[in-house]
């Protein structure tokens, strides 16, 4: 039964990446193509990651999302953003939270199909309301062909245009400012204090 | 390869009627990922003889010195075959998919991150404008899938090599990083063939560190950080053989055992190529110069460059020089990796953090901000 509904998981994905690159080849040619591959790793791994019982593959699953999201990026000219996605996402994000998690035991308990109901119908109604709001600011083009987007892939241009705009800048030297301070302050608070080190309270066992 | 033209023709010569685009990305994309694959296995077996040959010389032995004849130099193809035939074991316990799809990961990421790498200046796999940082972003990408390893295998060695390597480079990505802005900020570019392009004059050593001297302690925080990245000695605790048997690699055997190899040299490989493109000079050398120099002789008085026909925008001697120029560099740094490895002891993992974080961070910092100074000084 359980391994019935695991398999039948894995194959419903793969057959809906499937039925997704077909339709975006079709529709899109090999842009269309990337443009389904890509978006069916990013819903892909965000489905596996809600849906696995291990801790540790749900958050090896946020690699493809994040993969994804990075293709996507790549996809609208974003280089930057692609390479900012990978570089922190998966480099420095994922990697905290694998390490994390990685000491979590496999929870071995069945998996409850209401709760995984009640997710997906949270997660749809999300989906929606995110959805209809998008739908209702954002005016769809339907011109043949779109206005050329500005390409801000050069590094340069994008430290340009943050400097040009001057309100800008002080918000993002301000967020980094706040980020230094966040970080010098966790430190200060996880630090053991000096008397911590006066009576160890186990001894030393070790590698 | 980037002359997609070059394809375009070639497969013109094939199908006189219009070729497809998809047909020349196709051909460019099987023809660059072929030379990238030979280029890594070729470069880890060299990586792996020389590894044996410093060590050995190190410690007064040989090293190798019968299979193939001179100094052993079959050695590593013999250790190859008998990787590949030897038995492909998946432990019961391990996390089966996991377990497979680690290595691929760890050894395709680093393939990745080798697109971006310059051969020669206008030889390359893909031109990225962020170049450097795709390289870093890809070099993430193999700590994932060295931590999935060490988790897969179900084996407490193996666990807590992937531990200690998320804790290091979460740690050390940071310096590394920072040290890498103080040459970016000179270079103005992300791109190492531009990069290399911004060092050239003054009889080709024009290099970013004779040019501001913060990039000298810039210089050796990227070295230590890169050491730290590649999971090298004194930071090897990942793999740590006299403590976690080997770490993350503990349950990996055959030729999957051997991809976690061929990515460590081919990662040793490539930090070296950063270094030398954003610290040494990239392609620039007096040899550099002096090839380029007999170029423009050649090509007229004027220095006009009047043949631009063919494969290469420069003749083959400039290429070649500025190419094995490169490759001299980043081996050397290869070298000096091998060195550090073979005369330090390993370092426990509170000091490898304690470095990371009270040390070399600020102190990137601090060369950063005196880079910027100086640049702001002179300019």
């Amino acid at each position: 039964m359980a391994m019935g509904i695991e398999r039948g998981f894995y194959a419903l994905l793969g057959l809906a990446a499937l039925a997704g690159a077909g339709w975006g080849l079709s529709s899109g040619g090999v842009g269309g193509l990337l443009f389904a591959g890509f978006a069916a790793l990013t819903l892909g791994g965000a489905l596996v990651c809600i849906w696995e019982r291990s801790v540790v593959r749900s958050a090896f699953a946020l690699l493809a999302t994040f993969g994804g999201v990075a293709g996507l990026f790549l996809l609208l000219g974003a280089d930057f953003l692609a390479m900012a996605q990978i570089l922190i996402y998966v480099g420095g994000i994922l990697a905290l939270i694998l390490f994390g998690v990685m000491l979590s035991p496999p929870d071995p308990t069945e998996r409850k199909l209401s709760r995984v109901g009640l997710g997906l119908a949270a997660g749809g109604g999300a989906f929606a309301w995110v959805g209809a709001k998008v739908a209702a600011t954002v005016h769809w083009s339907q011109a043949a062909t779109p206005p050329p987007a500005p390409k801000l892939s050069h590094a340069r241009e994008i430290g340009v245009g943050f400097l040009a705009a001057d309100q800008y800048v002080v918000a993002f030297e301000l967020a980094a400012v706040v980020l230094t301070v966040a970080l010098v302050a966790a430190v200060y608070i996880a630090r053991r204090k000096v008397a911590d080190f006066e009576e160890p309270a186990e001894p030393e066992g070790g590698i | 390869m980037q002359h997609g033209n070059l394809v375009h023709e070639l497969l013109s010569g094939v199908a006189p009627e219009a070729v497809p685009e998809w047909a020349t990305i196709l051909v460019t994309a099987v023809i660059g990922v072929s030379v990238l694959v030979g280029l890594v296995s070729v470069l880890a077996m060299f990586s792996v003889w020389l590894e044996r040959k410093v060590s050995g010389h190190i410690q007064c032995r040989y090293g190798p010195m019968y299979v193939g004849g001179w100094h052993g130099w079959a050695q590593s193809l013999a250790d190859g075959v008998k990787l590949l035939m030897k038995e492909d074991m998946i432990p019961l316990g391990a996390d089966r998919v996991l377990f497979v799809l680690a290595p691929a990961l760890v050894l395709g990421s680093i393939f990745g991150a080798m697109a971006a790498m310059p051969l020669a200046p206008g030889f390359y796999f893909a031109d990225i404008n962020l170049g450097v940082f795709f390289i870093l972003g890809m070099s993430a990408l193999t700590t994932i899938g060295v931590i999935m390893s060490g988790w897969a295998s179900n084996s407490k060695w193996s666990l807590y090599g992937a531990m200690r390597e998320a804790a290091q480079v979460v740690a050390y990505e940071i310096p590394l990083g920072i040290s890498l802005l103080a040459p970016l900020m000179v270079a103005g570019t992300f791109n190492l063939l531009e990069a290399s392009e911004a060092q050239s004059g003054w009889f080709g050593m024009k290099w970013f560190v004779f040019q501001n001297p913060f990039l000298i302690p810039a210089a050796v925080l990227f070295f230590v950080a890169a050491l730290a990245e590649t999971k090298r000695a004194p930071f090897d605790l990942p793999e740590a053989e006299s403590e976690l048997v080997a770490g993350f690699m503990t349950e990996y055997s055959g030729i999957r055992w051997s991809f976690f190899f061929m990515e460590e040299y081919a990662a040793m490989f490539l930090m070296s190529i950063v270094g030398a493109v954003f610290f040494f000079g990239g392609f620039e050398s007096p040899f550099t110069s002096l090839a380029e120099w007999a170029f423009v002789a050649e090509s007229g008085a004027d220095g006009v460059v009047t043949e631009a026909a063919g494969i290469f925008e420069l003749p083959l001697l400039y290429h070649v020089t500025a190419g094995t120029v490169l490759a001299a560099k980043a081996l050397f740094g290869v070298f000096l990796m091998m060195w550090v490895r073979w005369t330090l002891p390993r370092v426990r993992i509170d000091q490898v953090m304690t470095m990371g974080y009270k040390y070399l961070t600020p102190l990137a910092l601090v060369v950063v901000l005196a880079t910027g100074f100086w640049e702001l000084i002179l300019s």
